[in-house]
């Protein structure tokens, strides 16, 4: 009671620069933003360590004991970040969005649920398992234990899409009134989880988390072969996640491609904003978009834009072969998401998936002309490369979720009429600080841990402080002075 | 529209809304008495300076902690998927004390984790301080949340239901720690472990005096119950037996008869709100319920999962069991 009277109080004064609804949908995008990192690096490592330790029972070969062993722990680190970013996620639907949380409940609160029962408790069990139980559990349980973990990830991924992909095209319900409010009642269960947006999701989700991985392996391996050229272990996994990038990032373009036409079908608004096509009508493809001015950052209109595009190609893609195919534009709409950031978060992931399939298709190359390792530009390339998955993922997830605004459930909800409406500007403004104070804190230390971990097996492989080039660039894990 | 599989206008069974309270609350008690010992084993490394000593409570928390930590993410969802309006309600009504107990779980989390991943003094002691800080306001503002459930905005109740939980939880960690550490260690836990079932059963009556004087949330006459005299009588009874069991080193049943007083204290919570589920605003279990076609399929999906789980918790409890053989938190 007390703070909280308290904070009320100078309320006025905080909601001047931060409306309860600004901060709460702050808070959301920023904490999911940091939770959608580690859980998709449970997701996309899951493969990696069902595979290492797999080989390691089987062949006993000592390399890739060193790999299940190193990648369980960065597993470990990112399970219990992936935890703690995930508990507050559970329960920001009902502190800032309670409205949300009652209209969509029985349509969402099952899935939410299947997820903490079906996946989370899978992980999290088998986990222990993994971490502690080596000389506990024969060899055959610890490795059904690590197959456990990396299904309960890809499980908790579908529960937690189905709910996604239900807002963005929800359907399998009606409104009904109880307790005074239009709330959505579940009619069809099969309907309701198994939206036309999810598969797309799902399959679009779980490749950019495999991609992202890859590229983070890829990164590390890269960058202690760099310094030890003769390690096994480190080239297994230097080829085995250049193969994993060979095979997702091609899929991913062309897939994307697809699940582009899916959106302009079912959200048209969100394919315009991801197109700044504001005009109903012929749309023309804009394969790469400079801005001309500053204002072209924030309104990316044609006429600010420098663009490489190709006429007519965005009706024909969007309707899959029309070249005259009319596309709705903005101006139909009477609020729209904030065209900037989808526009330029759109781009920026797609210009990375190129980026990504340059890298692949360099690497099949070096890899056919007969080794990764001999070309160290590829190595620096590929640690530099390391952090951009997850910047794609991130940016799709911006498009995704910004271009659905100004509503929380598409055509249903509006964000403005989910937020809570006895949560003061001073209480989230508080929050909003609180934690982005913490996850910086916490993301700092995940890389000052990844950094360590490597500093940690470069020294078990031999390699002496100040051994080898020294690195200049911009990864963080990557020691520069030792 | 209809679904040939489950019935849509029907509850699979007439009492499936009481069963779902049920569940519910079966989960918050799950969360309440496993995570509750892990928030025990955090206090109580406060009084530890010995590093091995403090290695050992680690190595005791490391495998079992984050499994304990999703019965409140179980307990978060299954209300929401059968009770959405008590979800959104009690979760916005009570902003600050929800997030600062996330929070409070994110330094508890984060503490061991990131304490093994260096040997530094000033690192060790930095993640111990969240570890401690995190294992003591998790409970207590848990136990505020709590108590603001059942009691509205009465200041004293919902403080003492807060105090209540960090007092039980300590006599949970105790016992937990008693079965797994070596008898001169053993012993010392057990002096906190009396000193804070006394504390715990002293809180609980001084909270069940206040609510009958004040009749905070109109609380008093179901405090008065028959239901709540004989839980509050059995724990004290199970307090004051299990501390007898201490001092004779039954440290196993001294753990099972601590584990009965959160589950008790459980049960109180389901007795002081039923019928209703939502105090503050007088709503009833059969008001706030969602509809039957969705009640019936997460009843459906949902129970044989969570049998599931119990399953789950017996295996891994089983591959830890026994006392710690030396081992750090990092395994």
């Amino acid at each position: 009671m007390g703070p909280i009277t308290l904070l009320s109080a100078v309320d006025p004064v905080w909601a001047t620069f931060l409306s309860p609804e600004l901060a709460s949908r702050m808070q959301f995008g920023w904490t999911i933003s940091v939770h959608i990192i580690f859980a998709s690096l449970s997701i996309g490592l899951a493969p990696f360590i069902i595979y290492f330790t797999w080989k390691d029972v089987r062949t006993n070969e000592q390399r890739y004991a060193r790999l299940r062993s190193f990648w369980v722990k960065v597993f470990a680190a990112g399970f219990v970040m992936g935890t703690v970013t995930g508990i507050p996620m559970s329960f920001q639907f009902g502190t800032n969005f309670p409205q949300f949380a009652e209209v969509s409940g029985e349509l969402i609160g099952g899935p939410l649920a299947f997820e903490a029962k079906m996946a989370f408790f899978l992980e999290a069990v088998f986990l222990g398992v993994l971490l502690y139980g080596r000389d506990r559990v024969e060899d055959r349980t610890y490795l059904i234990s690590s197959v456990l973990v990396g299904f309960g990830a890809w499980l908790s991924g579908f529960w937690i899409l189905i709910v996604n992909a239900w807002m963005q095209t929800p359907r399998g319900y009606e409104m009904v009134t109880r307790n005074g409010m239009e709330v959505a009642k579940l009619t069809d269960p099969f309907a309701a989880f198994l939206t036309p947006r999810m598969p797309w999701m799902y399959v679009h989700m779980m490749n950019a988390s495999v991609l992202a991985v890859a590229l983070l392996v890829a990164g590390v391996s890269a960058y202690i072969v760099w310094k030890k050229p003769d390690t096994e272990a480190w080239n297994t996994a230097l080829k085995l996640a250049v193969v994993l990038l060979i095979i997702s990032a091609p899929f991913q373009a062309v897939h994307g491609d697809a699940y582009g036409r899916h959106v302009e079908d079912t959200q048209p608004q969100k394919f315009a904003a991801m197109e700044a096509h504001y005009e109903t009508g012929q749309a023309d493809l804009h394969l790469l978009a400079f801005p001309k001015s500053p204002e072209a950052l924030t309104d990316p209109r044609a006429e600010n834009l420098v663009t490489v595009s190709l006429p007519a190609v965005g009706s024909f893609l969007a309707s899959g072969g029309d070249f005259d195919a009319e596309v709705i534009g903005l101006n139909e709409y009477e609020e729209n998401p904030p065209v900037a950031l989808v526009f330029w978060s759109f781009r920026f992931m797609v210009g990375l998936g190129f980026l990504f399939i340059g890298l692949a298709l360099w690497g099949g190359f070096l890899t056919y002309r007969g080794g990764l390792a001999d070309s160290t530009r590829y190595l620096k390339a590929m640690i530099a490369a390391s952090p951009f998955g997850y910047a794609a993922l991130l940016t799709g997830w911006y498009v995704t979720e910004i271009g659905r605004q100004p509503w929380v459930i598409q055509g249903e909800l509006k964000t403005s009429e989910a937020v809570s409406s006895t949560l003061t500007g001073a209480e989230a403004t508080l929050t909003l600080v609180g934690f982005v104070v913490l996850y910086i804190g916490l993301m700092l230390t995940a890389l000052y841990i990844l950094k360590w971990l490597v500093r940690e097996e470069l020294r078990s492989l031999g390699v002496r402080e100040s051994n080898g080039g020294r690195w200049h660039g911009p990864i963080p894990w990557v020691s520069s002075d030792d | 529209m209809t679904d040939p599989l489950l019935p849509v206008d029907a509850y699979l069974v007439e009492s499936l809304p009481e069963i779902w309270f049920g569940a519910v609350l079966f989960a918050l008690g799950m969360y309440v008495v496993l995570d509750g010992f892990d928030f025990g084993i955090g206090m109580l490394y406060a009084t530890r300076t010995d590093e091995r000593e403090r290695e050992t409570f680690l190595a005791a928390f490391g495998p079992v902690w984050d499994a304990n930590e999703v019965w409140v993410v179980a307990f978060g969802t299954m209300l929401l998927a059968a009770f959405p309006r008590v979800y959104s309600r009690l979760l916005a009504d009570n902003y600050l004390l929800a997030l600062g107990f996330v929070l409070a779980l994110v330094f508890r989390g984060l503490g061991p984790e990131l304490r093994e991943q260096r040997d530094d003094e000033r690192w060790k002691r930095y993640t111990d301080y969240a570890f401690i800080g995190g294992s003591v306001f998790a409970p207590l503002l848990l136990g505020m949340l709590a108590g603001r459930w059942l009691f509205g905005g009465a200041t004293l109740p919902v403080a003492l239901t807060g105090v209540a939980l960090v007092a039980v939880s300590i006599v949970t960690g105790a016992a937990f720690l008693a079965t797994k550490t070596e008898p001169g260690l053993a012993s010392e836990l057990r002096a906190y472990g009396i000193g804070a079932t006394l504390a715990y059963l002293g809180g609980v009556v001084v909270l069940l005096g206040t609510v009958v004087l004040t009749d905070a949330g109109g609380a008093a006459d179901a405090m008065l119950s028959l239901p709540v005299a004989a839980v509050v009588a059995l724990s004290v009874a199970v307090g004051l037996g299990g501390s007898g069991l201490a001092r004779r080193g039954r440290y196993r049943a001294w753990l099972a008869s601590a584990l009965a007083l959160p589950t008790l204290l459980t049960i109180m919570v389901a007795i002081l709100l039923y019928p209703t589920i939502y105090p503050p605003t007088g709503l009833l279990v059969r008001e706030a319920v969602v509809s039957p076609l969705a009640l019936n399929l997460v009843t459906v999906l949902g129970f044989p999962v969570l049998l599931l789980v119990l399953w789950y918790f017996k295996f891994l409890y089983g591959v830890f069991s026994g006392p710690i053989e030396g081992e750090g938190y990092g395994g």
